[in-house]
């Protein structure tokens, strides 16, 4: 039976795919450094203090989160990532959006092809329900089916 | 988001295409949190956290190239983060050889900031804010920055306004002059969420206390209570250096972009408790705590036994007053020991008119005979190298810690280290 949750598409557009699941903040400095720097495919996260991700791919997952974290550099290698078509097929958070992964997600939306819907504000239950492998659907306005 | 007339000519492409899109860009992000205005931006400098060539982040340099066609430049001359090499610090041949091809963007980098606006060829440090650096912004400034560790400072000790930009935005905000204003920019985006109330029996570790604090309340504003109990409530020298450290692990162990220091920073000074919401939570921080914390540092090493081949301090980089403090503590750890230098090679890292301020005391001959390195790298930049990552490198920086391979050990076990030897 699917389930549904709605958020706030911060940039919109439509995805499907497995989720992957971060409960604690999202550190994409710490996540990506390693990955985009010597062109790792599958995009594995690199951020050995996040057991729920670290040495998992990322490369056109729903990455599910409360948050980011960390270094200003954010949103810039969120841009990097989208430039180089190395990015997640969406970004779901369960909190309301920071300023650096909305820096990131905005710069990929005005300055390159990539698609990457970002919504924000789906609410604790989403991430306490959600769970690694399970598939989900992005629409335009923001609601999140969970297959 | 209400524009002035002139900002939405230049929504509408009366300045051209390109400056077209960095307002879209900065009129988005506002609109993200809920900006109902863009803010001038008033500080004197600027500062950017992309001071790397990384031929990898090919991207951002064509983005800037575009702009640069499009004639844009920084509204207000900026400082950079250090730049990612150094020939004084250790390194191998085959590591020199990864270093050439990984920062091959560099020199054309370096020129792209020149284009931008770069305050000179000194302005690399992540600590621009050290009055040595030359980039300190006054009290209420509204400023266009990114360096999660400079901007949490600027915020917190110096009481100046900046959001926690992204590298790219914040680029794009000093280009344009003015700033979304939301979040940190505003009074009620300045208030604490958060009570910390330090109950420890000395002065923690300052990189484990804002580790501490960054992993428990992430993005929010703690209001710290305890603190000035050591440090007292004058923003002297010690104070500044260890707010530094305190702040970078804040922010880079969550998100901190802003903390109060009861009866020390600016603001907490002036308004004290009234700064706290209604129903703040408490975290209560004693010793258990810290070394709770400390405990859970996950350590990479291949073996965790391996002796320590490289030791870095200063990320971020070390005060005038750290250099000084530390040239004394490894002087007689030193003679403690019986040994006259180091013993494990160790860089400590500070921003070059620092360093160049240190050159002129006494102390820099001092600490040169002790064998310690003194250098202006980014420390981050080095361990990127996955040949050093390979390496076992010891710190007592926990921005370090969370973004490479390094351990962290508290200053004290460091110094043991470094002078007397040991795993």
């Amino acid at each position: 039976m699917s389930r549904t949750f709605h958020g706030r598409a911060v940039t919109p557009g439509a995805a499907r795919a497995e989720a992957l699941v971060s409960h604690g903040g999202f550190n994409t400095l710490a996540s990506y450094q390693m990955a985009l720097m010597f062109g790792d495919k599958q995009v594995k996260c690199g951020d050995q203090n996040n057991p729920d991700l670290y040495k998992k791919p990322m490369i056109g997952k729903a990455l599910c989160l409360p948050e980011t974290i960390g270094s200003t550099t954010g949103g810039m290698v969120l841009y990097t990532a989208c430039a180089m078509g190395k990015q997640p097929a969406c970004m779901l958070f369960s909190k309301p959006i920071d300023p650096l992964a909305a820096s990131g997600a905005i710069l990929a939306a005005n300055w390159t092809q990539a698609k990457m819907p970002v919504v924000d504000s789906l609410g604790e239950e989403f991430l306490a329900y959600v769970k690694d492998g399970m598939t989900l659907s992005v629409a335009e306005d923001g609601t999140v089916t969970v297959e | 988001m209400n524009l002035t007339k002139e900002q939405q000519a230049m929504l509408d492409g009366q300045h051209g295409a390109t400056m077209a899109k960095v307002v879209k860009t900065l009129v988005m992000y506002g609109e993200a949190f809920g900006a109902q205005r863009m803010v001038p931006v008033t500080s004197k400098y600027g500062h950017t956290v992309i001071s790397f060539g990384i031929g990898v982040m090919k991207p951002v340099y064509e983005l800037y190239d575009e702009l640069l066609r499009a004639g844009a430049k920084s509204m207000q001359p900026f400082s950079a983060d250090p730049r990612p090499l150094d020939k004084n610090v250790p390194s191998s041949l085959l590591q020199d050889i990864v270093f050439h091809f990984m920062y091959s963007q560099q020199a054309h980098y370096e020129q792209q900031l020149r284009g931008l606006g770069l305050m000179d060829e000194d302005a690399y440090t992540c600590a621009c804010y050290l009055p040595e650096a030359g980039n300190v912004p006054k009290r209420g400034e509204v400023l266009s920055w990114a360096e999660s560790s400079a901007v949490v400072y600027a915020n917190s000790v110096l009481g100046a306004r900046c959001n926690r930009n992204s590298g790219i935005i914040e680029m794009m905000g000093s280009i344009a002059g003015f700033v979304p204003e939301f979040g940190l920019l505003t009074d009620d985006g300045r208030r604490a969420d958060w009570v910390v109330e330090v109950r420890t029996s000395k002065l923690p570790d300052a990189q484990l206390l804002g580790s501490a604090v960054g992993m428990k309340v992430l993005e929010k504003v703690p209001y710290v209570r305890g603190l000035d109990k050591w440090l007292g409530t004058q923003l002297n020298d010690a104070a500044c250096a260890y707010l530094k450290d305190f702040g970078a692990a804040c922010a880079s162990n969550g998100s901190v972009g802003l903390y109060h220091i009861e009866n020390l920073t600016p603001e907490a000074v002036d308004e004290g408790s009234a700064l706290v919401r209604e129903n703040a939570p408490v975290y209560v921080v004693d010793d258990a705590e810290l070394q709770r914390v400390k405990d859970s540092y996950p350590c990479i090493w291949k073996d965790l036994d391996a002796k320590p081949k490289l030791c870095f301090m200063g990320c971020p980089h070390m005060t005038l007053h750290q250099l000084q403090e530390w040239t004394m503590k490894v002087e007689t750890a030193l003679r403690e020991a019986g040994n006259s230098r180091v013993v494990i090679p160790t860089v400590f890292t500070s921003a070059p008119g620092v360093i160049r301020a240190f050159n002129q005391t006494e102390y820099a001959a001092r600490l040169k005979a002790t064998g310690v390195i003194l250098s202006y790298i980014c420390p981050l930049m080095y361990m990127n190298n996955p040949l050093s990552k390979k390496m076992p490198v010891i710190t007592s920086s926990n921005k370090l810690r969370t973004y490479t391979s390094a351990r962290f050990y508290s200053d004290d076990e460091i110094l043991e280290k470094i002078t007397k030897g040991g795993n």
